[in-house]
């Protein structure tokens, strides 16, 4: 009997909101990352319905590396202005302040893993709520919805809690905490769809335009500051846009004409490249995700 | 075509589709990464940049040039020095029938304690059987843990037919020795598929090496296996996780629909505290719902002021879960630490976490051999049945009837691991079990047992699903007629269908019941709960019932269970009724002889969202038989085809269609 069941994105969407509640009824002061791209603005949109009629319970958090693009930025506080966030900027002292030419690993070591662990530490928060999806990457297939943290925020792969049911183990002593991953079961492709069905607006970088670039090492690097052509290199103007949105240091663009959420889609239905292949920080070493993680990443 | 309108199309078609969740499992060296791979690679849903690096791997592992499909789903880097799979992995892919998430459990080392895991959430497992070995010990031991988590369709695929020349009296013989032994367990859907990982023979594409095999590739049936009754839609039951209140004007109770169907302006009863109240409104930040089910997260608010938090449960008032603080589970140990009865547990149910004791362990079960072995305190992986006392009430279900209902996680309350995961099962009152506390129960509590047989089996055999189409109307609107030519009807067609009537449950069932209100409920009561067991039967159940009391009809709904329960109101004027009276109980009535006689001295309440209307007077009881078929064919009830000469069935144009009650 159709008449009872749900669509994929329902059900998705209905399991995303019971994770939501679960979190706010079990935890004193959760947090939800903010990062601005696609993934932040479902997770923002599945949070306010979950609490609908009611406002968000939680404030959300965002971890200025100071090298976001422009766009992020002001796209950031209009929507924080619009729907009236509870929105927290946190920045690692060094925020924008790193040597040239920027190492990203060092950039997401200390402006990002550090920035975070601080942050968390700084307002005492025992959940965080981060949109990152098993789909993505190897060791994420993995991660639990409710990922323990110790006291010093790392993650052991080996000694993760079982995760039955919906039935989660929210037991933290003082200092701990969880990472919370409402769109653990959301492939890429679910996301754009949910955008286009829910009109969610996002940060215009994810449409194909004319920017101006280089290429480095393979990638496609916007010449927005601080990146600049090295000795050698030659400018050009492309067609392209942003698959994930990152540090523009370390944010790779693809060649790209789809202009509108629609076109996102009809591009990814016939996507031959897994979206992780845009970020640089994931080619330096074999299972550097894993890496990252086990230190406090995200 | 335009860009816009492909995907439009596209994702009207996919906003349709829903989602198997399935999990793999087998011993060490059968394949399972290998088909994993080989599923996602030729359903094309691995990445470009993956294959390459996979290829990469492949050359400096294997110095081959051929992908080794089993790279696709290996993990962690730890596991990828002892090149083993430790941990469940979740994997995600679709095709442009369904979506799927596979999880991935490994079949070594914590075999059980992952394997649980995978299976908890699974509509369907693929057990893996390597050909050349047959039927072994691991082979057991999956099974058993796929039907203790109850989950509903299993899949054998037995893996490497190209090593054993693709025989069929291999995979003959293989699948004998596995339906002997899996009578011995509680699982309702078994199939069995020959496959060659490696080569991908009937894996996505059906293979030309064994032509003797005329069923389905595996994707085919992983697209095409119906799912769409493992939930349970009878027993409403809506754990609160929160209550929402932005104002002092709204208060909404928020939660996930566990089992089970709600509707605006049902009666709800609030546990553990036994209040009753009605459902106002079904909230959703994408507008107001009439009903909603699971695993739908919705917001409810209720009629009356009431205090209710976390952990709290609104169920249907007739149809209630077992309320207690004594009960046994199966417990599947996960921590490395062992069980101590001296100890107290957390115990997460639902959205309700309390303290529990554990009584006794009365078994634990040898999962090499199934067998019974004497108790002692679980170790990790171990199985056993175990009697608890929880410090509060618990409200739940056996877990063979209610998965969302029946398990619950044991968490160590000094490292807050994750100790155990139980499954609930049926069992005596608690008075029988040997506890130090007795607390009263907030009602009388019994046992339903449940039968070996799934609602699927018998829809198969029956054709047709299980169903109670309820003819509700005044003395004299024709529903006892109607009634037995639909039966008549029906039987014909090859359809199981029984009619209960009024009057002659009276000359039997209900002999000893007046026709008092209470007499009346109480029949009613009785022929909503005949109707139910013969619908668990599997039977079409037709009722032609005066039942007045809209109130009542739709307590007799939730006993029988909203989904399968169909109101048909034979609308015809009292006049008339009343004139083409044989039975002189109008008569009667008129006199004052009868009391409470619908219509005469006492109200009939009309349906107000019947899933049909009889238009009486101006239809023959063919043309009702018709449309009530037509309701049947359209909610997926009946489908097998009329025959060719019979005449096509009327559109029923002057008859109004509404949702059932
Ligand atoms: N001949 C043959 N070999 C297979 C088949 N499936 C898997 N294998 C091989 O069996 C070995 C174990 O496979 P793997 O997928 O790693 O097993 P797992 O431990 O169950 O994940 C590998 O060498 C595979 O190449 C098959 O269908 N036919």
């Amino acid at each position: 009997m159709k008449r009872y069941a749900l669509s994929h994105l329902k059900q998705l969407e209905a399991e995303s909101i019971h994770i939501f509640r679960e979190v706010v009824a079990e935890f004193e002061r959760p947090v939800m990352l903010f990062s601005v791209g696609k993934d932040s603005v479902c997770m923002l949109r599945l949070a306010q319905k979950a609490f609908y009629p009611g406002k968000l319970p939680f404030p959300l958090l965002h971890i200025d590396t100071g090298y976001k693009f422009p766009e992020m930025y002001e796209f950031r506080d209009r929507l924080a202005k619009e729907l009236g966030l509870d929105l927290i900027v946190y920045r690692h002292e060094l925020a924008g302040k790193l040597p040239h030419p920027i190492d990203c690993q060092k950039c997401v070591n200390t402006l990002k893993t550090q920035a975070l662990l601080d942050a968390l530490r700084k307002y005492k928060f025992d959940a965080a709520f981060g949109g990152a999806r098993r789909e993505e990457e190897k060791s994420r297939a993995k991660e639990r919805v409710f990922s323990f943290r110790d006291q010093f925020g790392q993650w052991d792969p080996k000694n993760q809690r079982p995760e039955l049911w919906n039935l989660y183990n929210t037991r933290i002593n003082p200092g701990e905490s969880i990472r919370v991953f409402p769109l653990s079961n959301w492939t890429e492709l679910d996301i754009w769809q949910y955008i286009y069905l829910e009109q969610i607006p996002v940060v215009p970088l994810y449409f194909a335009k004319e920017r101006d670039v280089v290429i480095r090492d393979g990638q496609i690097l916007a010449l927005v500051p601080p990146n600049s052509l090295l000795p050698g290199e030659q400018p050009r103007r492309m067609l392209t846009r942003f698959r994930t949105l990152g540090c523009v240091p370390c944010t790779g663009a693809v060649q790209s004409s789809a202009s509108t959420v629609e076109e996102i889609i009809q591009e990814m239905m016939t996507a031959r490249v897994s979206e992780r292949a845009t970020r640089m920080i994931d080619h330096n070493v074999e299972a550097s995700m894993e890496i990252k993680k086990r230190e406090g990443y995200f | 075509m335009s860009a816009s309108h492909t995907v439009q199309e596209f994702i009207r078609n996919n906003a349709q589709k829903d989602i198997l969740r399935f999990s793999t499992c087998g011993s060490i060296d059968d394949g399972k990464s290998t088909l994993i791979g080989r599923l996602l690679h030729d359903s094309k849903n691995v990445y470009e940049d993956h294959i390459a690096a996979i290829k990469q791997t492949s050359r400096k592992r294997n110095f081959s040039e051929e992908i080794d499909f089993s790279l696709f789903t290996d993990g962690l880097k730890a596991e990828r020095e002892q090149n083993i799979t430790i941990d469940v992995a979740y994997r995600y892919f679709s095709t442009p029938r369904r979506t799927f998430i596979i999880a991935d459990t490994p079949g070594h080392e914590q075999y059980t304690r992952n394997m649980a895991t995978g299976a908890s959430t699974a509509n369907l497992a693929v057990l893996l059987i390597d050909a050349r070995n047959g039927v072994v010990t691991q082979t057991k031991r999956h099974s058993f843990i796929l039907s203790l988590l109850g989950v509903p369709h299993l899949i054998i695929a037995i893996n490497k037919m190209d090593i054993v020349g693709y025989r069929q009296d291999v995979f003959e013989a293989i699948k004998s020795d596995y339906e002997d032994f899996a009578r011995k367990l509680d699982i309702k859907d078994v199939r069995f598929i020959p496959i060659s990982a490696l080569k991908g023979d009937n894996v996505v594409h059906r293979s030309t090496n064994m032509p003797w095999y005329d069923g389905l590739s595996l994707l085919e049936l992983l697209e095409t296996i119906y799912i769409g009754s493992d939930y349970n839609l009878v027993d409403l039951r809506f754990p609160v996780q929160c209550v929402i209140r932005p104002s002092m004007d709204f208060r909404g109770y928020a939660g996930t629909i566990a089992s089970g169907i709600i509707r605006r302006g049902d009666e709800v009863m609030i546990l553990p505290s036994g209040t009753v109240s009605r459902v106002a409104r079904i909230v959703t930040y994408d507008g107001e719902l009439d009903e909603a089910f699971p695993p739908m997260s919705v917001t409810i608010t209720l009629a009356d002021e009431r205090d209710i938090s976390r952990g709290d449960m609104i169920v249907h008032r007739h149809n209630l879960p077992r309320l207690e603080r004594h009960f046994e589970a199966m417990l599947v140990w996960m921590d490395t630490s062992p069980m101590d009865l001296n100890r107290s547990y957390f115990l997460k149910h639902t959205t309700r976490t309390t303290r529990v004791r554990i009584d006794e362990v009365r078994y634990r079960v040898d999962v090499n051999t199934l067998t019974r072995q004497p108790a002692q305190p679980l170790t990790l992986n171990e199985i056993g049945r175990v009697v608890f006392t929880s410090v509060t009430p618990l409200m739940f279900d056996a877990y063979q009837r209610n998965r969302a209902t029946g398990g619950f996680i044991l968490i160590d309350p000094h490292t807050n691991a994750t100790a155990a995961a139980g499954m609930i099962i049926e069992r005596e009152p608690s008075d029988h079990l040997p506890s130090h506390i007795t607390g009263p129960a907030a009602y009388p509590s019994l046992t339903r047992h449940e039968s070996l047989i799934s609602r699927e089996q018998r829809s198969t055999r029956f054709g047709h699903a299980p169903a109670t189409v309820w003819l509700t109307g005044l003395v004299g609107s024709r529903k006892t007629a109607i009634a037995y030519a639909l039966e008549k009807r029906l039987f014909d067609l090859g359809a199981v269908a029984i009619v209960l009537d009024g009057e002659n449950m009276r000359l039997g069932l209900s002999k000893d019941l007046d026709f008092s209100s209470a007499g009346r409920a109480e029949h009613l009561r009785r022929a909503a709960e005949l109707a139910r067991l013969l619908n668990d039967a599997g039977f079409l159940v037709i009722c032609a019932f005066t039942s007045p009391n809209a109130d009542i009809r739709r307590q007799v709904a939730q006993i029988i269970g909203l989904d399968r329960f169909f109101e048909v109101y034979a609308q015809a004027p009292l006049q008339w009724c009343e004139q083409h009276d044989t039975t002189g109980l109008y008569a009667k009535a008129r006199r004052g002889e009868l009391p409470h006689f619908a219509g005469i001295n006492a109200p009939y309440e009309p349906p107000a969202q019947p899933a049909l209307v009889l238009d009486i007077p101006a239809i023959s009881v063919q043309t009702a038989v018709d449309l009530i078929l037509t309701l049947l064919r359209q909610r997926g009830i009946f489908t097998r085809p009329s025959p060719p000469n019979s005449p096509p069935p009327p559109t029923p144009s002057h008859s109004s269609h509404t949702d059932s009650p």
